[in-house]
């Protein structure tokens, strides 16, 4: 049986979900500590399957970012015996899994969409193409895991919440924040949590409300392609792809987007795509699932009437 | 300023990827230059022409940028690309021991690397097109002990060249970040448009040296790999599925199509 550590990270002090998702895989290997830093967040975790608690004081994420986070992780590695650790894939995530695997001189697998008992990470590479399964040969072996990868099994979280402190390291205070500016939230769910995203591209010629309006009928998320967000129709917090966010919804609609590869690599691997485009030949069609040839500013608004008449 | 630029040659992203023997297979595809690798040689030139007496980099300005890659022989290719953007030599780390290399010897070798030039910023992609892991610059950073400073959307550099800001996007925001000298900094696509090389650049780039090591040089020897692959299935292509013409109910056809696939 394996001590596995899985990383709480907060954004705002809220909880995303993934930290259910990172005690639900933990749990199939072992023990579950969950690490708290910069903050007792405990009372979001009480239905996640999470033996103990530890919370680590002593460094200050907040002004000190990744590396301030890798030297409470390994304060908690050291004192807890932890033979696994997961976190969540996500720039901040990779970037902390990676640092604490050259510390402790551990193989780190990234975005693994699945883990079994016998800590066998599934990997979908190449843009969806190509399954792998590797594993990590060093005693500590360190995941970074993809959101929205599978269905939160509940169970019963610990009570009480144990302290630790960590010292910086000196490497860690040479880099500091001097100011966040945090996401505008939008009532919308988050891109990479969400069930259904539909995203706009150049197709929409600057006007998102059709995309928004069809969202908000399915309570989905809303992206972009990288030409609507350079062209500041959208925040570039909202980019899916390459250089955006990888989602892999059950549904992904494409609305006047073409296709390209580098979109591709952020939703080549949702389970249903769709696509609505103007142009026949769009290299998007090749992957959808069902498209629909037609101006998606009438495809979307008839679809929007069609989704409020069903309810 | 010395500044180095780690560029990584990877296959074209349009080419087809497969695996052989529990990694990519490179022989069979055409290799380019990272296109996000682009930014940060664009950056290092942007940071260099804002500190030159002439307003140009290169020779005269007193600063120079160094690209460093560790790959096969044929990466000399990608050097070459970024030379004639601008930069003035490069170091090529190759060595058959390092085929099929993961992050953690990548980032081994690149930092011994850096170490051995007396660098006072490394400029990095913030992900190479092919792992797709982005980890390797704070990897780098952790150790050589430096400040980290990645995903950066701006980097200002102050007039005295000791220390450097940076403005970190990722999905939780913006935050403004600031170290002293020397930092590895990790830069994203948008923060500048990559310049074509010049019938100039290219022709001054055959000129350039490109210093070719190999492990023993580094005084590092191979290690043996932490992690391993243990079976890599391709997966059938995406099959085109149904394609409509919209002659006025492409919305509610699309709306019943999905009920009945049970989607929403
Ligand atoms: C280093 C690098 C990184 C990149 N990273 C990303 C990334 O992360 N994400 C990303 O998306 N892109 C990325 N790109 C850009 C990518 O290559 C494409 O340029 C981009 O995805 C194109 O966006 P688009 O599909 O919206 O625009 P276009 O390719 O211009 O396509 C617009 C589509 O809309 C259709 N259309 C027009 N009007 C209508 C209408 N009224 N109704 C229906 N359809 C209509 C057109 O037929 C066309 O197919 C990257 C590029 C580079 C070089
Ligand atoms: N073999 C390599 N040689 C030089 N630089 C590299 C190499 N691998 C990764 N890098 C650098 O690290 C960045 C992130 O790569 P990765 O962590 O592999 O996604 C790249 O954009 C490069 O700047």
């Amino acid at each position: 049986m394996s001590s596995v550590a899985i990383l709480i990270e907060t954004i705002d002090g809220v909880v995303p979900k993934s930290a259910g998702e990172l005690a639900t895989f933990a749990k199939r290997m072992g023990e579950v500590t969950a690490v708290m830093v910069g903050g007792d967040c405990s009372s979001q975790l009480t239905n996640y399957s999470i033996d103990s608690l530890v919370q680590v004081d002593g460094v200050d994420v907040s002004k000190f970012g990744v590396p301030a986070y890798v030297d409470a992780i390994a304060a908690v590695i050291a004192a807890k015996n932890c033979d696994v650790l997961l976190v969540t894939s996500g720039a901040r995530g990779k970037e902390i899994a990676g640092r604490v695997a050259v510390r402790t001189n551990s193989g780190v697998i990234t975005d693994a969409i699945d883990i079994d008992s016998e800590k066998i990470a599934t990997q979908s590479i190449f843009g969806g193409s190509t399954t792998v399964h590797s594993q990590v040969t060093t005693p500590l072996a360190i995941f970074t895991m993809r959101s929205n990868s599978v269905e939160i099994v509940e169970g019963a979280c610990a009570t009480s919440v144990e302290k630790l402190s960590a010292t910086p390291s000196t490497a860690t205070l040479k880099a500091e924040v001097l100011a966040l500016e945090p996401l505008v939230k939008g009532g919308r769910p988050e891109l990479t949590e969400a069930a259904i995203v539909v995203s706009g591209g150049r197709g929409t010629n600057g006007d998102f409300s059709a995309v928004e309006a069809f969202a908000d009928s399915l309570g989905a998320a809303v992206g972009a392609s990288r030409a609507a967000t350079d062209a500041g129709w959208y925040p570039h917090s909202h980019q899916v792809g390459q250089t955006g966010k990888t989602v892999s919804p059950s549904l992904y609609v494409a609305c006047g987007i073409s296709g390209a590869i580098q979109h591709r690599a952020g939703m080549q691997t949702s389970k249903m795509i769709v696509a609505i485009n103007k142009d026949p030949e769009a290299p998007i069609f090749e992957l959808a699932d069902y498209g629909v040839v037609g101006d998606l500013f009438a495809v979307l608004p008839s679809a929007t009437a069609a989704i409020s008449a069903r309810k | 300023m010395k500044i180095a630029v780690c560029v990584k040659q990877v296959p074209d992203s349009w080419a087809e990827k497969k695996m052989v023997n529990g990694s990519l297979d490179r022989a069979g595809v055409d290799a380019v230059l990272n296109d996000l690798d682009e930014y940060a040689v664009e950056e290092a030139l942007k940071i260099i022409e804002a500190h030159s007496p002439t307003g140009e980099a290169g020779e005269g300005s007193g600063h120079s940028i160094t690209l460093i890659t560790m790959g096969p022989d044929r990466a000399s290719e990608a050097l070459r690309k970024g030379l004639s953007m601008g930069a003035d030599s490069a170091i090529h780390i190759s060595d058959s021991a390092l085929a099929g290399a993961d992050s953690l010897l990548t980032s081994h070798v690149l930092a011994e690397a850096i170490k051995s030039g007396n660098f006072d910023l490394v400029l990095c992609g913030t992900e190479s097109t092919d792992a797709r892991m982005s980890v390797v610059p704070a990897m780098i950073a952790e150790r050589l002990g430096w400040a980290q400073l990645t995903f950066a959307g701006s980097v200002v550099v102050d007039p005295a060249a000791t220390k450097v800001e940076i403005s970190r996007v990722t999905e939780i925001g913006a935050e403004k970040m600031q170290a002293q000298f020397p930092a590895v900094i990790s830069v994203v696509e948008k923060i500048n448009e990559p310049r074509y090389p010049s019938f100039k650049g290219i022709m001054a780039a055959k000129k350039k040296s490109i210093e070719v090591k190999a492990l023993a040089d580094l005084g590092l020897s191979a290690t043996p790999a932490w992690s391993n692959v243990k079976d890599a299935t391709p997966r059938p292509a995406r099959a085109a599925g149904l394609k409509v013409e919209d002659s006025g109910n492409g919305g509610s056809d699309l709306v019943n199509y999905l009920a009945e696939k049970r989607v929403i």
